[in-house]
């Protein structure tokens, strides 16, 4: 995986290291002081309701959202100085949405091979190939010319992470990747996911899928009222969470029948 | 696969429902002829019905006149086609410039508001006369003096404005999801304009876009004031030399037959597949 490449080597500065990180809409506090250090080749899982800033939370780093304070820094580097040109930050960073968000009007393979193409000015033809390659390795390369529509949602979603990791993204962000799909079209993303933790890839993921975080994350932090509640390993936060508010998430994820 | 027969039930909903048909099909029929009668009775025992029918509907004067009227058609489909292609690409500036952000494209965008409120208030038949006899009236070098280019500058003008609001509105009704998409690849704003949201935005807005081209056709009749012989000024001329109505009648038919085909290019283009906002793909290739 490429992802081996880039990364700055034997550097002991975490790839994602947010510090003090705020964001408010209005009166509404959606990130307040919030720590996050994402090293190489790690998963780190946000879990918390809905609202808690998870999504809020990632669509910061990939500077869709301007931070109200602190500081977010990729490899070291702060990206949250207005001097830094965000689009190219945005091209290191894959990023994967709850709703798929793929182009409609463009084929599977155009939708891959449209930011090497326009971003890192990838040739068409090398870039369908790489495009190519992706859409194998997410298992779709044969319907590299239909049209989303023409997907399942799962199928869509898969799409949606080959363009992703098309730019050879240093880090992925993945919002509730899950949360549209139908219960048996879960598993083959989850799956994909596990499988591109295992080729390395750096990744923050949002979700509410408790036994995806306990097989994969290496950190998982508990998100309540924008801030981080508790964080540590798998089976300290998800068996036994030293925080009541945790201790409440979780029993009522476990109600509802998904852990 | 088992073989299917359709069982007595279903024998007898597809009976029902064809007797439903056929009769729906004869209500139909009989209620249209006896409108139909009842409308062209109602014509035609009018007291006036006669003299109307010598001055409006006299088929020789209508042969007769055809040629020129027809002539002047093709002006019309000229004007209309070049105005049209001019309004589209000035339409989608304006479009794109009051959706650009920063205080760099302020006057651009306060530019293209101002311009939209302008000629969208206008009467277009004051645009007309206020370029049309206006712009010559200030004798500069290289103003044309031709009344089809005047007239055709006029309707760009007016039309750019309509044209402008119907493309903003394909653009805003772009889900954010879409640029937030496209700027999380790494797309710049302007990529992202000219890759994902125009060609979606372009897609939704052809119906209402027709709608407009059919109305700039006919408005392209207006030109006739500034003294271009088109089909309308043609079926004038026709008109006062036969003394005899039925050349604008000619024309008014003409003109419908122009307009059809356009709507029917456009049903049958938004079939197809990966078009954006019909339910394309799967069930296109069915509808």
């Amino acid at each position: 995986m490429s992802a081996d490449e880039v990364t700055p080597s034997g550097s002991a500065v975490p790839l994602l290291r947010l510090r003090g990180v705020r964001k408010a809409f209005g009166a509404n506090v959606v990130l307040d002081d919030v720590d996050v250090d994402v090293a190489d080749h790690r998963v780190v899982v946000l879990i918390g309701s809905s609202g808690s800033g998870k999504s809020t939370l990632l669509r910061c780093v990939n500077l869709l959202e301007m931070v109200d304070d602190g500081v977010i820094e990729l490899g070291g580097r702060d990206i949250t100085d207005p001097r830094v040109d965000a689009n190219a930050v945005r091209a290191q960073i894959g990023m994967v949405f709850q709703s798929f968000n793929l182009f409609p009007h463009m084929r599977v393979l155009d939708n891959v091979t449209l930011a090497p193409r326009l971003v890192h000015g990838v040739p068409r033809a090398q870039a369908q190939e790489r495009a190519m390659e992706m859409l194998e390795r997410v298992g779709l390369a044969e319907k590299a010319r239909a049209f989303p529509d023409e997907l399942s949602g799962g199928q869509q979603q898969r799409v949606a992470i080959a363009r992703a990791l098309a730019g050879g993204p240093r880090l992925m962000l993945l919002d509730e990747v899950t949360s549209a799909l139908d219960p048996e079209l879960v598993g083959e993303v989850l799956d994909l996911l596990g499988e591109l933790k295992n080729d390395g890839l750096t990744m923050v993921v949002a979700t509410h899928e408790m036994a995806f975080a306990r097989n994969v994350a290496d950190e998982v932090c508990f998100l309540h009222d924008g801030r981080v509640h508790e964080r540590g390993t798998p089976e300290q936060v998800l068996r036994s969470p030293h925080r009541r508010r945790t201790q409440e998430f979780l029993r009522r994820i476990t109600e509802a029948g998904r852990l | 696969m088992t073989a299917w027969t359709p069982s007595a039930q279903q024998r007898d909903r597809l009976a029902f429902r064809q007797r439903r048909a056929l009769r729906s099909g004869a209500v139909a029929a009989a209620s249209t002829v006896a409108v139909t009668a009842a409308a062209v009775l109602a014509l035609t025992s009018s007291p006036g019905w006669p003299r109307v029918r010598r001055s409006f509907f006299d088929l020789d004067v209508a042969r007769e006149s055809l040629p020129a009227v027809a002539q002047g058609l093709w002006l019309n489909v000229r004007v209309m086609a070049g105005c049209a292609a001019l309004i589209l690409i000035l339409a989608l500036a304006l479009a794109v410039a009051r959706t650009l952000r920063g205080p760099v494209f302020f006057p651009l965008r306060a530019f293209a508001t101002g311009y939209v409120d302008v000629f969208r208030g206008m009467p277009l038949i004051l645009v007309l006369l206020l370029v049309g006899f206006g712009l010559p009236g200030l004798r500069l070098q290289g103003i044309p003096a031709s009344a089809v280019l005047l007239g055709g500058l006029a309707l760009v003008l007016t039309y750019s404005a309509y044209v402008a609001e119907v493309f903003r509105a394909g653009i805003e009704s772009v889900h954010p999801s879409q640029i937030a998409a496209a700027r999380s690849l790494g797309l710049t704003r302007s990529q992202a304009m000219r890759t994902v949201v125009l060609p979606q935005a372009v897609r939704r807005v052809v119906p209402p876009l027709l709608n407009d081209l059919v109305a700039l056709q006919k408005d392209s009749g207006l030109i006739s004031i500034l003294g271009a012989i088109d089909a309308v000024r043609a079926a004038q001329i026709e008109t006062s030399q036969y003394a005899n109505f039925t050349p604008y009648v000619v024309a008014g038919v003409l003109f419908v037959l122009l307009t059809i085909p356009l709507t029917r290019v456009t049903d049958a283009l938004s079939r197809r597949s990966g078009w954006v906002g019909s339910q394309s793909g799967l069930a296109g290739g069915a509808l």
